[in-house]
């Protein structure tokens, strides 16, 4: 049975079904994600936790016969409304991916390429300001305050990564999706952009999706497991990953499948 | 150590840290409360005392849990590993402690229905001698010192003979005077489980050892004669 969307939530997901072609890749979820929290989908390769992420931007647009039925809301708002301007959603709902993926410009034209397109600095000096507070948000202001002007793809990786998530802040989103920010990043850099997800929910709504049981634990609150296209379970990440209720989640989580 | 990339792990610890420090404070109280008791005769301090025992296993449950949470959640390796490990060990050892102090408070009360016995100040005695290392033990803890807890070890010794010759005393006072057989033998389990308090100090400093140092409190630890093989 299928409930109302909530308002509550910040993204709330009713029947939400997903075809690529004859493939079912999504099959009737469910699922609120809860505002200034961190939400971190995880399960087996396939199981649809990627595809649920790129729903709630409308990556899925780009997919040529991908077709997605269902409700999906942002704040109460129908995101698949006809009348929803893609390119305003997608400066709502922010996205860092997999690999740190900087233009190849200069570290402040990289975070000040936002706010220009959709023009929310009225002058150079309003300008300056976003791009510094988005590094500064972001972790990185003490590592490239003095190399502004050089080339985003010079910095380490880790750097790269959080340059992309000051990118994503700079056009005040109030939710960001992540795939998989870490995977190509060291422990140290992983630690770093953990510890600024952390500090981030108390501004923003983050959803993540990520191969590492063990990171969805450290850096999330809820935790929604994915299993064949279908939403298994989604509980408080404590309760997930000390008494899961599905025998699936407790097989995926202690390393028994998957 | 130098802190956390990821801040709330560091705020996690320092409240694990914190809530054995306060185990540590209320299972002290209780021994005290239960020890002024004795000394005093005081039935109504008594009865708290053994009230009070339910907050230490509040305690002990919220370390359980949040440990469980702990290693769930962040996976820890190396010192924070057995930071968390201790911490799960300590909070048991301070919940056996609290519940010793509270037995020895509920058996004071049925000592002060009968004649007082001379007695009742060596076990006071061998109290005081017990809070001393439970004070020790845990401000080790708190400072992380080893060589402290070893120092709390070793005195187990002193614990044990104390203990021992307390023992004698009680068999002669019950063979002079058949009507303290009660009393010396409340006394006497009093004793014990004070004694019992020391043993538990001294497992919290081997704990601590394995805390600070990484490998196990090695080589017997001295102990006096065993009343109990006499």
């Amino acid at each position: 049975m299928t409930h109302l969307p909530s308002r509550l939530a910040k993204v709330s997901a009713r029947d939400v079904n997903v075809h690529y072609g004859e493939k079912h890749a999504l099959k009737h979820v469910d699922l609120d994600i809860r505002a200034n929290e961190v939400t971190a989908l995880i399960g087996p390769s396939g199981c649809g936790k990627s595809t649920f992420l790129r729903c709630i931007n409308r990556m899925n647009d780009q997919i040529e016969n991908a077709h997605v039925s269902g409700a999906l809301t942002l704040d109460g708002q129908d995101i698949y409304d006809k009348g929803i301007d893609v390119v305003q959603l997608r400066a709502r709902v922010g996205m860092v991916f997999q690999k740190p993926n900087p233009f190849p410009k200069s570290i402040f034209d990289n975070v000040a390429y936002g706010p220009r397109i959709h023009g929310l600095a009225r002058d150079q000096a309003e300008l300056d300001e976003i791009v510094m507070t988005s590094l500064e948000k972001a972790g990185l202001l003490t590592e490239v305050r003095d190399r502004l002007d050089e080339p985003g793809t010079g910095l380490s990786g880790g750097q790269q990564q959080r340059l992309c998530i000051a990118r994503a802040i700079a056009v005040s989103p109030e939710l960001i999706l992540m795939d998989e920010p870490c995977s190509a990043l060291d422990p140290i850099a992983t630690a770093k952009v953990e510890e600024l997800i952390d500090e981030l929910r108390e501004n923003y709504t983050i959803v993540i999706v990520t191969h590492s049981m063990q990171q969805a634990a450290r850096v999330s609150q809820r935790t929604a497991f994915f299993h064949l296209g279908e939403l298994v379970e989604v509980a408080d990440t404590e309760q997930i990953f000390t008494n899961p209720q599905h025998p699936l989640t407790q097989g995926y989580i202690t390393g028994r499948f998957g | 150590m130098t802190e956390h990339t990821v801040k709330s792990f560091d705020d996690e610890l320092t409240h694990l840290s914190n809530t054995i420090s306060r185990m540590g404070g209320l299972a002290e109280a209780q021994l005290a409360g239960a020890l002024q008791a004795l000394a005093n005769r005081d039935s109504d301090l008594a009865v708290r005392i053994a009230a009070s025992d339910a907050q230490v296993d509040v305690l002990e449950q919220d370390v359980q849990h949040f440990t469980v949470r702990l290693l769930a959640l962040r996976q820890p390796v190396a010192a924070d590993l057995r930071h968390i490990v201790a911490a799960l060990k300590i909070a048991s050892e301070l919940e056996r402690i609290a519940d010793y102090a509270a037995n020895v408070a509920k058996r004071s009360l049925v000592l002060n229905q009968q004649p007082a016995v001379k007695p009742v100040g060596a076990v006071i005695n061998l109290g005081r001698l017990v809070q001393t290392i439970l004070k020790d033990i845990m401000d080790a803890y708190v400072e992380q010192d080893v060589a402290k807890a070893i120092g709390v070890w070793n005195r187990d010794e002193e614990v044990d003979d104390l203990y021992t010759g307390l023992f004698r005393e009680l068999i002669t006072y019950m063979m002079e005077d058949p009507r303290t057989i009660t009393a010396c033998t409340h006394l006497m389990f009093m004793a014990k489980n004070i004694e019992r308090i020391g043993d538990h100090a001294t497992n919290i400093a081997e704990t601590l050892h394995f805390l600070v140092v990484g490998t196990p409190l090695k080589g017997a630890r001295p102990k006096g004669p065993s009343v109990e093989a006499q």
